[in-house]
């Protein structure tokens, strides 16, 4: 069981991570415009 | 060229409207301590990506841009720019693209909804983190129970779960903590409440769990039923602020204007909160009139149907009062300013829905039914549970565990989704359908209506009168419609849309107050009213045909004709009210326009119940009555003067226009020309009723087997997780079914409810109304 000692932490971080970038990503505004981002992809600049 | 016309006859008359160019758009501009100024501008006609690419390149562009982005969702441009360029050179950009823009006054109240949509989203992806991270380690404690864990290890595992469950739940709850404290300080028990007390409760009995080396923690159930519940309330925010922000661009294409005259005799526009009593300003033809005032200099007719229903032209001239909201018709008047931000007949009908709205909410207080049923009922399982325990001499621990237990299983998500869940499917539903919804319970409040009263202008009919369809030669048809193009009047617009060239007469010119003069073919022409035309006798003649309509009079050389405009009823009108009345519904009519206008409409809809010339109060008086009497009205209503009955009226649903002070009243909004979404409002609020009613029956037949199981102190975790999810997944895959629809389930799920004992309304209540 000693294995648990590295296993949650990483555990922990890999989430932590995932909502960090999904917090991240929400003040950013990345989900401002969803509308907006299924036509934006088809423009070219 | 009519334009041009217009404004050169339109010059002459006031030498300062020539300098009219200059708008002052500065209160719109925010300018930043970094030196860019911002302007936020709601964007009409953007459909596509072409649009969106064709918008930000083109304003990107102007000299000095630094950012010009659309939000296509909200159709709203945000543009940044630096230096010297003004928000007019923007504007005339957007034009000169094709796109109509409207800026939005930064001192309007900020976006509240929009940070608090942000606050439930970031809860709900902590929830969402915290009740995986935990469930991981509660099913491997679950597993471990029935195999070779050892106590140390349960424990770590358990004080883990604590550590990202406690200040997850601290965050993560606040929505439902703060509602709940709010509840509690206004005196009453709302349905957060025991949310709150199931999840404090479950939390402090597991860290006494955890501290005491027991095999059971609940902080899973805590953090997942956080996340549930916060899933539901997000979907349910995010539908409603989509809503108000479309409102809010329709609201700011409202003028909110006025071209001031200044005392050196300049003519700039100017927001309302710059103007003052006793300051003038110019009303040009075809303008909305901003400000209530005394007129000064000029004649004119205007149209009040927006403020009175009245659908006459009215004369005004020097010395007579204009009010805000009126439409001006074909001369230029010049106004002295009695009152133009607050004070008006606008803020006077505000003032009345305001009370109107507080009496409805009083109502809302006591019709608060799923909690009052739900929540004592809740805490009396969970009292008697543990009561229960302590008598049969089972100890503090056993009796407080078993008591959680219930709690945590009687509020789970089956009941927290219940509702909900139906009205996110029903309101995506509308949507589809056109309808926009404005508040939670509207739905609710949809199923249980019994009475559907309409307003008629701008309701009933199309917003835009229409020409009568008489049998009319031809070519004089023609030639009047295509003088008419040369007209800024509403009566002659509805002529004009006859023409079928499309080119103006070159010597037409418009008479301020008269009408349109032109000389074709050698021969002088004029369109207007009867005695400019000197065509009484004709007018008379026509009129006593058709009372309800206007008329606008025709000579060219000898021949003389009058043509009949009036409001046409939308198209599907008459359907739409037999199909109401086949439901079941008892179908009024409230207008305040003239008699002989209703009667006509009246009949042609087939409708017995109408009244004319009512007054806002009028209105008002009307629907309480009804009220009074248990009716539960829908107001179908648009138009200034009918936004206090919108209030009024158990529910309401308004046309979408751009009179926003209706709209900011209405339960539901509807787009399109069609008054079909009325039908379809009504018939997805009963069958979202059903399926909350089925749904919150499901989850009744739950909790009666899960408590006295739970009661019984036979849930382990493990199970009640299991039936936690397996309820709430019934319960969301029974709520989608407010998506379904085929087409004709509209009228025939409102018809076959309709029979199931409804309080059928009797002809001895009704209050006293006309019968055609």
């Amino acid at each position: 069981m000693d294995v648990l000692i590295f296993m949650i932490p990483i555990a922990l971080f890999l989430g932590t991570t995932g909502l960090a970038a999904f917090l991240w990503a929400l003040r950013n505004g990345q989900y401002d415009d969803i509308d907006g981002a299924e036509h934006r992809v088809l423009m070219d600049d | 060229m009519c334009c041009a016309d217009l404004s050169l006859a339109y010059a002459q008359e006031h030498p300062a409207a020539s300098r009219a160019a200059a708008r002052d758009l500065s209160p719109f501009v925010v300018a930043g301590a970094d030196g860019l100024s911002r302007v936020e501008l709601a964007v009409e006609g953007v459909r596509c990506a072409a649009c969106m690419r064709a918008i930000e390149d083109g304003v990107g562009a102007l000299p000095g841009v630094a950012k010009a982005r659309l939000n296509f969702t909200d159709r709203r441009l945000a543009v940044e720019w630096r230096g010297s360029l003004g928000l007019d050179a923007i504007l005339a950009k957007l034009d000169g693209l094709g796109y109509r823009a409207h800026p939005f006054d930064p001192k309007r109240p900020g976006p509240v909804e929009a940070r608090e949509t942000k606050r439930l989203i970031r809860a709900t992806a902590v929830a969402g983190f915290a009740s995986m991270n935990v469930m991981l380690m509660a099913v491997s404690v679950w597993a471990g129970n029935v195999s070779d864990i050892t106590p140390e290890t349960r424990d770590l595992f358990h004080w883990m779960q604590a550590l990202i469950a406690l200040p997850a739940a601290a965050y993560a709850g606040r929505p439902f903590y703060e509602s709940a404290f709010r509840g509690l300080r206004a005196g009453r028990v709302n349905m957060d409440f025991p949310i709150t007390l199931g999840i404090v409760l479950s939390l402090i009995m597991s860290v006494v769990e955890a501290a005491s080396g027991a095999h059971h923690a609940y902080f899973d159930s805590a953090v997942m039923l956080l996340f549930f519940l916060l899933i539901g309330r997000t979907l349910d925010q995010t539908m409603r602020r989509r809503t108000r922000t479309l409102a809010e661009n329709l609201s700011a294409l409202r003028s909110e204007t006025a071209a001031k005259i200044f005392p050196d005799g300049s003519v700039r526009e100017a927001p309302l909160s710059a103007v003052a009593a006793g300051d003038r300003v110019l009303v040009r033809p075809g303008d909305r009139v901003a400000v209530d005032g005394v007129v000064e200099e000029g004649t004119s007719e205007i149209d009040r149907s927006l403020v009175t229903g009245e659908t006459n032209l009215v004369a005004v001239g020097p010395g007579q009062a204009v009010h805000a909201g009126a439409l001006n018709a074909n001369g230029a008047l010049t106004v002295r300013v009695t009152a133009a931000d607050a004070g008006t007949l606008l803020d006077e009908i505000e003032k009345l829905m305001a009370r109107a709205l507080e009496t409805k909410s009083k109502a809302l207080l006591l019709a608060d039914k799923a909690t009052r049923l739900y929540v004592p009922l809740v805490h009396a399982a969970a009292a008697l549970t543990m009561l229960g325990w302590l008598v049969t001499g089972a100890g503090w621990h056993a009796a407080v565990l078993n008591a959680v237990a219930v709690l945590i299983v009687t509020c789970p998500c089956a009941l927290g989704l219940a509702i909900p869940a139906v009205q996110v499917a029903a309101a995506g539903a509308l949507f589809r359908d056109g309808v926009l919804l404005n508040g939670g319970d509207t739905l609710e409040r949809l199923a249980e209506v019994d009475t559907v009263v309409f307003d008629k202008t701008g309701t009933l009919t199309l917003p835009e009168p229409r020409l009568v369809g008489e049998a009319e030669d031809s070519e004089v048809l023609e030639t009047a419609a295509r003088l008419a193009l040369s007209s800024r009047h509403p009566l002659a617009a509805a002529l004009a849309e006859a023409a079928r060239h499309r080119e103006v007469f070159p010597s037409a010119r418009e008479e301020a107050g008269l009408g349109v003069a032109a000389v074709i073919d050698g021969v002088e022409a004029r369109l207007g009213s009867p005695a400019f035309c000197g065509a009484e006798r004709e007018a008379k003649a026509a009129l006593e045909r058709h009372p309800e309509a206007s008329v606008i009079c025709f000579r060219h050389g000898e021949r003389v004709s009058a043509f009949l405009v009036r409001q046409a009823l939308r198209e599907d009108a008459v359907e739409t009210v037999a199909a109401l009345r086949r439901a079941g519904y008892r179908v009024i009519v409230l207008s305040g326009d003239r008699r002989a206008a209703v009667a006509d409409a009246a009949q042609a809809l087939g409708v017995a119940e109408w009244e004319s010339g009512l007054t806002p109060a009028g209105k008002i008086a009307r629907i309480e009555a009804l009220k009074a009497q248990g009716h539960k009205v829908l107001m179908v209503g648009d138009g200034v003067n009918d936004a206090p009955a919108l209030a009024a009226a158990h529910v309401s649903i308004s046309p979408v226009t751009a009179a926003h002070v209706s709209q900011a009243a209405a339960d539901a909004l509807f787009m399109g020309r069609r008054l079909g979404p009325v039908l379809s409002a009504l018939a997805t609020g009963r069958k979202a009723k059903r399926l909350m009613t089925q749904n919150l029956a499901f989850s009744a037949v739950y909790n009666i087997f899960a408590v006295p199981l739970a009661a019984a102190g036979f849930l382990t975790p493990l199970i009640a997780a299991l039936a936690m999810s397996l309820s709430s997944v019934a319960v969301t895959t029974n709520a989608l079914r407010a998506r379904l629809r085929g087409p004709a389930a509209a009228p025939k799920s409102a018809r076959r409810r309709a029979g199931a004992g409804k309080p059928k309304p009797t002809a001895t209540a009704a209050p006293a109304l006309q019968t055609a």
